[in-house]
């Protein structure tokens, strides 16, 4: 017997994930819908001896194709015939839930109505009356509590049961079709005939809502009372920066640095030595050898290490978006967002740039218009990421001892600023005339479910996984090559290798700005691989033993780089110049990568690459030239 | 009056939605002539506004609120 194809499809926040992955657990294959960035989830499972295939669609409002979502939805149902069909709908929140509902219906989509979380709804006064909804639709009628398993699990012998054929839509359904049908035939304007097909469903819910629905006052509830405070107010921009403060705190010192730390030091202490003396001992050729600990070990481990940290970062952003909290983070920084061209939904990839740019280019994914997505896209590589921060600790302990801290809080500070200045420019240039738009639902609060907060951050994180083991590996093996050979073959010495040859051609760019060597050119060009590759090939290339990108070694590194020729060829005006580029310039190449996958475009990536590369060199060469100008040296 | 003018805690009914490029889209979530809402609570600087209607919350900005016309219940 083939699969049963079951489609589930919904509002978003109606708990619709939580239901899809309390029925496929891990047996769950995410993908991409062709052509867009909407995750296609699909799971495999089998109950009482037959094999049931799950899809879960994206979550929308509507079918009516204005975003890629609905586009996804509105093309599945164009394109296929599933067996089964459930509309999850959000107890609570019943009355805007069926829209989808009878737009679907319309379509004649035979639905089995699912009420989720029908707990909470009584909570907030609205009792549904099961039988009478059934009636109402002349579709079969369920529901499920929320996080529990068994109530979900129940889903299952109702869908190996149902024989879809025995329901037909009631009369009072079939009245509304011809309604519809009529307003399609009158003639109207397109627009016209949406907006009055929209009014009769509204009609058709009120008239349902009156038979089957009691909705009784219930008070203030705590999410009323929780949005007094948390999105209320300048009050709420000083808990949310304490929200955060908390989120980095736990993965960057409490939980994620300290397991990077582990994992990093094994692969360096550990791994690297013992492949050393087996290879060794295997005979292995020393160029081989060379190869496989200074090159593959260290550059897959330098970015393996960060691992732990980016999934416990993930885990605190899919729990904090599971509580419903983001979207009132939105909500609070939409006035300072806008200001800057952007929307207050950009918050939430912005906050994670500061971590890593490559979620945080994905993440612009849940933005409402293209311009708010291309935008917060385009400057995103502006900010401080994690790697960038091990270069300016480096520049400002070498040249500015008794003001690193400051140094390094003013280098953010230029990143924040030249990612407004580049989104108001954005805005008002490649992207005038788009619209920018503000329509955001705010869910109730909900302690999150934990199977759902673990796959989403494992669905997030593992992207890492893949680049550790991909991009990374292969241009582990690149630097290695480059700073090991040159045409006549291997090198003991770097000044002669193709590294040395491509950072002169490069420092040449850089003459107006102070920092015209060809081991700073050579710097840059590997830290477009990775930025973490900055500090370690200054300090390869300036001959002070292998550089520490962590932060408490960094003023020992800092010591050791000041007495070798590095501290007489850079002044510190110099110095200045080099942070401002290499804080603002070209994003690495696994975040290009990304920006290409989002944006299903070459060209933005060539963008996005060619014009922080300009921002960077006029912005370095201004602090130079204006900075000796001013008398600094 | 325009849904932007009403107060926090007033609530409003529905007359009518202007002529915008996002009036489906409000439409599609509830906000049709007749529909009651409800101002709950604002951003820090007063804007956008956060309503209930239909048993559910809505976050607008205040330009777009500025083309429903409302008037006090």
């Amino acid at each position: 017997m083939a699969a049963l194809s079951v489609a589930l499809t919904g509002n978003p926040n109606t708990g619709k994930s939580t239901i899809f992955n309390e029925l496929t657990g891990a047996h769950q294959k995410i993908g991409n819908w062709p052509g867009v960035t909407v995750d296609k989830k699909v799971g495999v499972i089998e109950h009482n001896g037959r094999k049931i295939s799950v899809i879960d669609l994206p979550g929308t409002y509507s079918i009516n194709a204005r975003s890629q979502e609905e586009q996804v939805v509105s093309d599945f149902f164009k394109e296929n015939k599933p067996d089964i069909v459930v509309n999850i709908i959000d107890a609570a929140n019943i009355a805007r839930n069926l829209f989808l509902t009878v737009q679907l219906m319309e379509n004649g989509i035979p639905l089995i109505i699912n009420l989720n979380m029908m707990d909470e709804a009584e909570r907030h006064g609205i009792k549904i009356d099961m039988k009478k909804l059934e009636d109402a639709f002349g579709m079969p009628v369920t529901n499920t509590v929320g996080r529990s398993n068994k109530s979900v699990r129940k889903l299952l012998d109702v869908f190996t049961n149902a024989v879809m054929t025995n329901y037909e839509p009631s009369e009072l359904i079939k009245k509304h079709i011809d309604r519809v049908h009529k307003i399609q035939q009158s003639g109207l304007a397109a627009s016209k005939v949406e907006e009055e097909i929209i009014s009769a469903r509204y009609d058709l819910i009120d008239k349902i809502m009156a038979s089957a629905v009691t909705v009784s006052a219930a008070g203030k509830t705590l999410t009323d009372k929780l949005d007094s405070y948390l999105a209320n107010g300048v009050m709420s921009i000083l808990l949310m920066i304490a929200t955060f403060y908390l989120m980095f705190q736990i993965s960057f010192n409490w939980i994620g640095q300290p397991l990077a730390d582990e994992l990093g030091g094994f692969f360096e202490e550990s791994l690297a030595p013992a492949a050393a003396e087996a290879m060794a001992e295997a005979g292995v050729a020393d160029w081989m050898q060379s190869l496989v600990t200074d090159g593959i070990i260290t550059g897959v481990g330098a970015v393996l290490s960060f691992v732990p940290l980016i999934f416990t970062l993930f885990l605190c952003l899919s729990f904090l978006d599971g509580t419903g909290y983001m979207a009132r983070v939105a909500f609070i920084m939409d006035p300072i967002m806008r200001r800057a061209g952007l929307s207050g939904k950009s918050i939430m990839p912005l906050v994670m740039g500061f971590g890593c740019g490559v979620p945080a280019i994905m993440g612009a994914r849940a933005l409402d218009t293209n311009k708010d997505r291309m935008i917060t896209i385009l400057v995103t590589p502006f900010l401080t990421c994690n790697a960038k921060v091990p270069i300016l600790m480096l520049f400002a302990f070498m040249f500015f001892p008794d003001n690193a801290a400051n140094i390094v809080f003013i280098m953010y500070f230029v990143g924040i600023a030249t990612a407004i200045i580049m989104a108001k420019i954005l805005n008002v240039t490649t992207f005038k005339g788009e619209e920018s738009t503000f329509l955001l639902e705010l869910p109730p609060y909900r302690l999150p479910d934990i199977k759902t907060v673990l796959l989403e951050a494992w669905d997030k994180g593992k992207g890492y996984l893949i680049k550790a083991g991909t991009i990374i590996f292969a241009m582990s093996v690149l630097i290695w090559f480059l700073s090991n050979f040159n045409s006549d073959g291997m090198t003991e010495d770097m000044d002669e290798s193709y590294l040395a040859s491509i950072g002169s051609a490069m420092s040449s760019i850089f003459a107006a700005q102070g920092f015209d060597t060809w081991e700073s050119g050579a710097a840059v060009v590997t830290g477009v691989l990775a930025k973490e590759a900055v500090v370690s090939t200054l300090g390869i290339l300036y001959g002070a033993d292998e550089l520490s990108t962590e932060d408490e070694d960094i003023q020992n590194s800092a010591q050791a780089l000041l007495s070798t020729t590095m501290g007489s060829v850079f002044t510190p005006l110099a110095a200045v110049a080099f942070m401002v580029f290499t804080q603002l310039y070209s994003p690495c190449v696994t975040a290009l990568g990304t920006i290409k996958k989002e944006t299903q475009s070459w060209k933005w990536m060539a963008f996005a690459f060619f014009y922080t590369c300009a921002v960077a060199w006029f912005a370095s060469l201004i602090v130079y030239q204006g900075g000796k100008i001013l008398g600094f040296e | 009056m325009t849904l932007n003018e009403a107060t926090t805690g007033m609530t409003v009914r529905i007359d009518s939605v202007g002529e915008s490029n996002l009036k489906q889209r409000l439409m599609t979530m509830g906000l049709i002539p007749g529909t009651r809402v409800e101002i709950l609570n604002s951003a820090p600087m007063g804007d956008p506004i956060a309503l209930r209607l239909r048993s559910y919350n809505l976050a607008m900005r205040k330009a777009d609120a500025a083309q429903i016309q409302v008037s006090q219940v």
